[in-house]
């Protein structure tokens, strides 16, 4: 896949590094994501995926590189500011106000990085997140008390509220059954359809194929590959290292199946339409 | 917008009567009671100047008396030098928040356990400053510091209703803070730091600003005391104890809500009197006991052990159904 132009980049990542002792969790990774992609970021575990988002967001500081996020360089941003600036992450590990209700953590990400001018403004706002993700009915519920595919829920919902032009959900599906993963994948497409930049870290590739339109491959915290799905998953180096021969053929297949089921899809549409 | 007044015109006129009762409770109340109630209105001050830092962002802070004791020594200085009473007050307010300032930018740096250790040592090493620093706070000596003119009474009355005003004060501004998306960002703080960070939270200012508004307070209150008893010396002004009998009484009360340090001070004083009367000798080690007692039995408050919600529990413990 061609780079997009500096100008037309949302986040134009360079030379990423960082080093925990002399362990290298990331080494020199350059990435450039255009505004409205859909980008999926996979690897094995350890390949530093999550750290990736840690470095971007600031939560984790930086040994070397750059960062830029709508051609501004926010390389040496606190998190707050980052966030500010309209990048929103959910954690891997979910990360909500405990004590609070599932209402009021909504409402934290609408008052701080959505600027939301006052808490009733913020209240409405989360309200609509919640029934956005199909919370809205557990909005006085403590947020400690929800269960795990609620709380991976909430957690999408306290991002979006903070109206985030780029948006990583990291590991936002793992844990759920299917009927869940259905709902969250839904869900994905339609915050990709409001225009909101979307990089998917995840670890099931099954998960990843039905959403994006573009797959990046870290191993061993570098670049292995990036580019369009069918291009990435035919690459020697990922089927080498990540996918094995085996499910490298499984998942072209079903890639296959899907862009026939989509293509029916839209066919279905356009007949509807006319 | 007719018929019944707006909800908080309805607050307006309840908060009323509880203060036209305290006032009132001032020209009636003889001698001793005055004097209690002066320090009790000491107690809600403080009280609810920590649980700012210590409730709503879920700081341990000991500092209240290093920011007490700077106060008190701020006014005391500035009402030697001949400035009136306002301005001595004032001074210590805007010493409050110089001090308060950088030292929460150093100390919250520090979370949890390291904290509080960390405030605990700045009242031990403001004691010996005071202690030793003679020629301003005249050492271990003491201060005097200007008798206010007046007959007994009228002086009594006149700082029973200064250190409620102070009172008030200090519970407006809980109020606004529980209200506002300042109040809301030291609750997300309490919680998760990371995450507050990750909402946009500037944790780092909030958790300074929530430092220096209780400062303030504590500043202001011990430059009141000072006027009142009209001399300090550094073991009373910076004594440790009221740094752990202020969040004994917020925790009785309801740490991180708005009446809690109030209904919180009120017991722990009304306690302290009686222990006091009828135990004149062993006074120290039941109320020893008793902290203990409170802290197992009521380990979040008297407010939320009594709410409404709890009530069934808490009268028929061994009744509950299961399983329905």
């Amino acid at each position: 896949m061609p780079e997009p132009p500096r100008s037309a980049c949302l986040l134009r990542v360079e030379g990423l590094t960082r080093r925990f002792g002399g362990v290298v969790a990331l080494a020199d990774v350059n990435l450039a994501i255009a505004p409205g992609e859909i980008v999926g970021l996979i690897g094995p575990n350890g390949a530093g995926k999550t750290t990736f988002v840690n470095l971007v967001t600031g939560f984790v500081g930086k040994t070397a590189g750059t960062v830029l996020f709508a051609d501004e360089d926010i390389t040496r941003l606190a998190p707050h500011e980052i966030a500010r600036r309209g990048i929103a992450r959910t954690f891997q590990i979910v990360q909500p106000f405990s004590e609070m209700t599932v209402l009021e953590n909504v409402m934290a990400g609408a008052l701080f990085a959505g600027r939301r001018a006052s808490l009733k403004e913020a209240a409405d706002a989360a309200r609509h997140w919640l029934a956005f993700v199909g919370l809205d009915r557990l909005a006085q519920t403590a947020a400690s008390d929800l269960p795990l595919a609620d709380r991976k829920r909430l957690e999408l919902a306290k991002s979006l509220a903070m109206g985030p032009r780029l948006l990583f959900l990291d590991e936002v599906n793992a844990g759920l059954n299917s009927g869940e993963l259905r709902h969250a994948l839904d869900l994905i497409h339609r915050i990709a359809d409001s225009g909101v930049t979307i990089v998917i870290i995840e670890h099931l590739l099954r998960v990843v194929l039905s959403v994006v339109r573009r797959l990046v491959v870290l191993h061993h915290g570098a670049t292995l590959s990036d580019g369009a799905p069918h291009e990435v998953l035919n690459d020697p180096a990922v089927i080498k290292a990540y996918l094995g021969t085996k499910f490298a053929q499984r998942h072209q297949a079903e890639l296959e199946s899907q862009r026939l089921k989509y293509r029916q899809q839209a066919e279905s549409a356009a007949d509807r339409a006319e | 917008m007719t018929g019944a007044p707006p909800a908080t015109v309805r607050g307006a006129l309840a908060a009323l009567v509880p203060i036209a009762a305290v006032v009132a409770f001032g020209f009636v109340a003889n001698n001793y009671l005055l004097q209690a109630g002066t320090t009790l209105a000491m107690s809600v001050v403080l009280c609810l100047a920590w649980n700012i830092v210590g409730g709503y962002m879920g700081y341990p802070s000991f500092a209240t008396a290093a920011l007490f004791g700077l106060g008190a020594y701020v006014g005391a200085i500035t009402q030697n030098l001949d400035a009136p009473l306002a301005l001595a007050w004032l001074a210590a307010a805007v010493g409050g928040a110089g001090f308060a300032g950088p030292l929460g930018s150093i100390l919250l740096r520090l979370r949890g356990h390291y904290f509080a250790i960390g405030t605990i040592a700045v009242v031990e090493v403001m004691r010996e400053i005071a202690n030793n620093w003679d020629g301003l706070t005249g050492g271990a000596v003491g201060l005097n510091v200007p008798i206010v003119a007046g007959s007994p009474r009228a002086v009594g009355i006149f700082f029973y209703l200064a250190m409620w005003t102070l009172a008030l004060i200090a519970l407006v501004v809980t109020v606004v803070i529980a209200n506002s998306r300042f109040g809301f960002g030291l609750r997300c703080i309490r919680q998760n730091e990371n995450a507050a960070s990750m909402v946009g939270i500037d944790v780092f200012r909030l958790k300074v600003g929530a430092f220096v508004v209780s400062g303030v307070i504590t500043a202001l209150a011990g430059a009141v005391y000072a006027s009142m008893v009209a001399f300090i010396e550094p073991k009373d002004a910076f004594n440790i104890l009221t740094s752990i009998e202020v969040p004994v009484m917020v925790m009785l009360g309801a740490a991180g809500t708005v009446l809690g340090p109030l209904v919180g001070a009120c017991l722990y004083v009304l306690l302290k009197e009686l222990v006091w009367v009828n135990f004149i000798n062993f006074h120290s080690a039941i109320l020893g006991i008793i902290i203990i007692a409170v802290i197992y039995a009521v380990p979040k408050g008297v407010l939320r052990q009594l709410h409404p919600a709890r009530w069934p529990r808490l009268l028929l413990p061994r009744l509950r159904v299961r399983g329905s």
